[in-house]
């Protein structure tokens, strides 16, 4: 019988959820890497037992863990990540350059045809590749060689490439996010890139026109339909009909258009879900009611979603990577706070269930669909 | 043989228990000795030292004969009751965080 595996990372290890297609009873195995943070886990499309995780730690630094077993046992690979030729700087927060420098891994995206290929989002911003099952990871140096890095500056949390989508039509296509960059797309498989933020309006950049610097936080695609990109920004839904050439803001009847999370319903393409967060400085829902907004028509118009989840007194967030949807009949949607939960939505979005209560703050949810 | 003691989470990363035995070749030093643990452990490189620079992790100290000897130039020999196994070197995580 199919099942889904939910990968989540949270600040103190990571947990592995699995139920079978009725997503209703769930048997939790962590914590894994008690103690360490795990940014993100994510298994391989062609190879579901082979998960790769992004364990990290202030004291010791980056480690890349890898599963054969569909995350039952664990070892350690390569986590050596070198900035290739001269680092040079970015922007620091008053503007000043600032060195480039390896700080963690914030997402891995495993290939889409290749168990032994996986790409890496760093922060300092930087994405790297391993053909050889993580043992070994090079730059992917074209993205901070566009020439625009000097003026890449990070986010309240660290200048990180958190987003990596894989053209599954086009193998040459890579779309990246940076915290605060902006989107990139490479149409070579890596060697070159162009940044595609035109149409992005940020308050705190004075030039309407400016090619980087923005504040993205996440993009998501439909896999049927990858010229389409859904991104939740620092303040604004936006949306793009051609690869990320130009974006229009879709926050429509939003309480608020400040978030992290967005994702694309399995089957329907025009089917996307958000998580408003008040606002920059108070990362928490509005009126204290925890609720994920669907919008039906790609964008502008959005409902509420609340059943099943608190509806006063909460005051968690729901940090970039941490929504995922799986590839059952009915579309399985899920999300993790920063209060601990994941939540499970079985009939997408419908009503919702904490798969757990308890856990440390969630970094990251994955899922898996399981034949 | 050189006793040196790594902290918890990293004994559990390379599967070490208890503390580790090491022969050192030549003069015993900060260097030699991260050199030769990271010889028989190599999970644990760039745990305790940054992996291009060699540099001690910032919220790493080494400690030995109720020293602290974090500061001391990686090839400044250490003191004899560690060469001679005597005394251990340990390898602490700073008490921060959470």
């Amino acid at each position: 019988m199919s099942g889904v595996r939910v990968l989540v990372g949270t600040r103190k290890g990571a947990f592995v959820l699995t139920s079978d297609g009725k997503r209703e009873k769930w048997n939790v195995s962590g914590p894994h890497f008690g103690g360490w943070e795990i940014y993100h886990l994510k298994g391989s499309p062609v190879d579901p037992n082979r998960i790769y995780a992004s364990q990290s730690s202030g004291w010791f630094g980056q480690q890349i863990q890898r599963s054969n077993d569909g995350g039952q046992t664990w070892e350690p690979v390569g986590n050596k990540f070198v900035y290739d030729g001269i680092a040079g700087t970015h922007q620091w927060y008053d503007g000043t350059p600032h060195p480039w420098e390896f700080k963690r891994v914030w997402h891995l995206e495993p290939s889409l045809t290749d168990p032994d290929t996986v790409y890496a989002g760093a922060e300092d911003a930087a994405l790297f590749r391993t053909t050889d099952g993580g043992q070994n990871w090079h730059e992917l140096s074209g993205l901070r060689g566009h020439g625009s890095g000097p003026k890449w500056q990070p986010g309240a949390g660290g200048m990180c490439l958190h987003t990596i989508l894989l053209d599954p039509s086009n193998p040459n296509r890579i779309f990246i996010a940076i915290s605060a960059a902006g989107a990139f797309r490479t149409d070579d498989g890596g060697l070159n890139w162009r940044p595609i933020n035109k149409g992005l309006k940020s308050e705190f950049i004075p030039d309407p026109n400016a090619e980087v610097g923005h504040c993205v936080h996440r993009i998501a695609m439909h896999k049927s339909r990858p010229g389409v990109l859904f991104m939740q920004k620092h303040w604004d839904v936006m949306r793009s009909d051609d690869a990320g050439d130009n974006w229009h803001e879709v926050s429509g009847n939003l309480p608020t258009d400040f978030g992290f999370v967005v994702d694309v319903h399995t089957h329907e393409p025009e089917t996307v879900y958000v998580v408003p967060i008040k606002s920059d400085s108070e990362h928490y829902p509005p009126e204290g009611k925890l609720r994920v907004y669907r919008s039906r028509t790609g964008g502008n118009e959005w409902e509420p979603l609340s059943k099943g989840l608190p509806q006063s007194d909460c005051y968690v967030n729901v940090l970039r990577d941490a929504m995922a949807v799986d590839s059952m009949d009915e579309c399985g949607v899920y999300f993790g706070t920063t209060g601990g939960q994941v939540y499970a939505s079985a009939n997408a979005g419908d009503s919702w269930n904490p798969i757990v209560r308890d856990l440390p703050a969630v970094v990251s949810v994955e899922v898996q669909t399981l034949s | 043989m050189i006793h040196v003691i790594v902290p918890p989470h990293l004994r559990t990363l390379a599967q070490i228990s208890g503390e580790v035995l090491l022969e050192v070749e030549g003069p015993v030093t900060q260097r030699s000795i991260l050199d030769a643990l990271e010889t028989r452990y190599p999970t644990l490189r760039g745990t305790i030292r940054d992996q291009v620079s060699q540099q001690r992790r910032a919220l790493l100290r080494f400690f030995a004969c109720g020293r602290d000897l974090s500061h001391e130039l990686p090839d400044t020999p250490l003191p004899d009751a560690v060469a001679s196994g005597g005394e251990s070197f340990w390898i602490v995580g700073a008490i921060a965080g959470g």
